[in-house]
């Protein structure tokens, strides 16, 4: 690991400012990213600003919503009385991600800021990624690909958005709250994040030194079920190679409001607006299962390593689909 | 730029600094270099070698300790950040009466290692397993320790062990 200095702070204006005014420094949360980078020689930030110990741990709720705070363990939240009794879409995301050490560690704001798993993002000594090196090309691409995505990518870079958790707020509307040098502002998830598109190195609309300070969940409708199913290489501890997060409304055998969001196959957590159009104001049925799945991976990307996740990403949110409906369709 | 330097000074930015460590009870003023790890500290500063470090990059489990009750990798965590936290590592673990925890009293009796790299970090896991109530089955123990891996491959024998000390009434059991 290179040399840095190191520093604590107490607050939150302390930390933005810290960070605003030094393109050299970072925050340190959780550090099951940053440290693990920082090792590998792929981060070397001069100073990191430890924000563990800022006031933004905790979960509340009111009208608008469930409050998390950003500094919210990954455990702390699958263990909310409202989250296990409310949104099982959230809890099972979070419990189905990493370790119970790791869940221990990570924070909210960290785990949806967690970098590509791609291999030659992850090993400084391949020369080309777009993500590390703007414009040197993408090692992905040409070599073994598995664990990448097929949707919002290009030649340019096919590097995954690995969250399972922030698949799940985009399907729940979760709005970020940020702060920065020039005041509070609030993103809806789904624009949080961009596309590789043309310059995969920028992966979100967070400006240098912008503290994400907490997430809100608004309420749901009263009648409506929720679920994350997650499909992967081992049974436990193990990214997805394709998931689903599922919030219906059912009015009797109809899908009165749908809303889907898709892991393991974006280079963002993915919400498929093409797949809720289908399904909503249709009867719950497998056909229109199949036909929404269909339209969810429209405009797939693949490569020889990625292009069995067209067919499995399909498979997995007919099966999110069903269990969700409650019917054995 | 001025008003820069002066921020980073007043924050107290520094490549190496004092950091009082509380492990096991104890308390330890080190001065250390900011890359260094919890794990790190552990080993070479206290030279608690109990926790092992397998990978160093927060994959295998083997250095696992509880800060504030709460199990976690000491391989992706600074020293720096755990002043003012309670640490406990395997050389802390004892039962009530100042002996052996009943989980290592049962890894011996269940034979749930091999080579015994792993064993210190397992035990770190699974004592936070049965405070957090998750070892009424197999397949929760197997789940909630599946951040500790084992590459002899012991697992059968390390899910006995835990669920023994579980069955038994869990930590403050005599078993």
């Amino acid at each position: 690991m290179l040399p840095f200095e190191y520093a604590r702070v107490t607050g939150v204006d302390e930390a933005v400012n810290l960070l605003a005014a030094d393109p050299s420094a970072s925050y340190l949360a959780g550090g099951t990213t940053q440290l693990d980078l920082m090792k590998d020689g792929v981060l070397g930030p001069e100073r990191l600003v430890d924000i563990t110990r800022l006031p933004l741990r905790g979960v509340t709720r009111d009208a608008d919503g469930l409050h998390i705070g950003a500094l919210t363990t990954m455990e702390e939240l699958a263990a909310d009385p409202v989250v296990a009794g409310e949104l099982p879409v959230v809890r099972e995301a979070l419990l189905l991600g990493a370790s119970a050490q790791l869940r221990n560690m990570a924070t909210i704001g960290g785990n949806l800021l967690q970098r590509a798993r791609c291999r030659y993002f992850r090993d400084p000594t391949v020369p080309d990624c777009n993500k590390r090196e703007p414009g040197s090309g993408c090692a992905a691409v040409r070599n073994t690909a598995r664990m990448h995505a097929i949707l919002g990518v290009s030649e340019r870079c096919i590097a995954l958005h690995a969250s399972d958790l922030a698949v799940a707020l985009v399907a729940l509307d979760a709005v970020v709250r940020l702060h920065g040098t020039s005041g509070s502002r609030s993103v809806p998830l789904t624009q949080f994040y961009r596309e590789a598109g043309t310059s995969p190195d920028v992966e979100n609309v967070l400006l240098h030194g912008e503290l994400i300070t907490g997430v809100t969940i608004p309420p749901l409708p009263a009648e409506a079920a929720t679920g994350y199913l997650k499909v992967r290489d081992r049974a436990s501890y193990e990214f997805a190679l394709a998931s689903a997060a599922v919030v219906l409304v059912m009015r009797d055998d109809v899908i009165a409001q749908a809303r889907v969001g898709l892991g393991g196959i974006g280079s963002k957590p993915w919400r498929s607006l093409e797949a809720e159009q289908v399904l909503t104001g249709a009867a719950a049925s497998g056909e229109i299962f199949r036909e929404a799945a269909a339209a969810a991976v429209q405009g797939a990307w693949t490569v020889p390593g990625t292009a069995f996740k067209v067919e499995l990403a399909q498979r997995t949110l007919v099966r999110a689909l069903r269990n969700v409906s409650g019917g054995a369709r | 730029m001025a008003e820069a330097l002066s921020q980073r000074r007043a924050a107290g930015f520094a490549p190496e600094a004092p950091v009082e460590l509380h492990v096991n009870g104890r308390r330890h003023r080190l001065h250390l270099d900011a890359r260094v790890t919890l794990l790190d500290a552990l080993r070479d500063s206290l030279g608690l070698t109990g926790t092992k470090k397998g990978c160093d990059q927060g994959t295998c489990g083997a250095c696992t300790v509880h800060a504030d009750g709460r199990r976690v990798l000491s391989c992706l965590t600074l020293a720096a950040q755990c002043e003012g936290r309670e640490v406990t590592t395997i050389e802390g673990l004892t039962a009530p009466d100042g002996g052996p925890h009943p989980l290592q009293e049962s890894f011996v009796r269940h034979d749930a290692f091999q080579c015994g790299y792993c064993t210190p970090g397992q035990i770190m896991s699974a004592a936070a397993l049965l405070e957090e109530g998750r070892a009424d089955s197999d397949e929760d123990v197997r789940e909630f320790m599946s951040g500790n891996l084992c590459r002899c491959g012991a697992y059968t024998n390390i899910v006995a062990a835990v669920r023994d000390v579980a069955a038994a009434g869990g930590a403050d059991a005599s078993v």
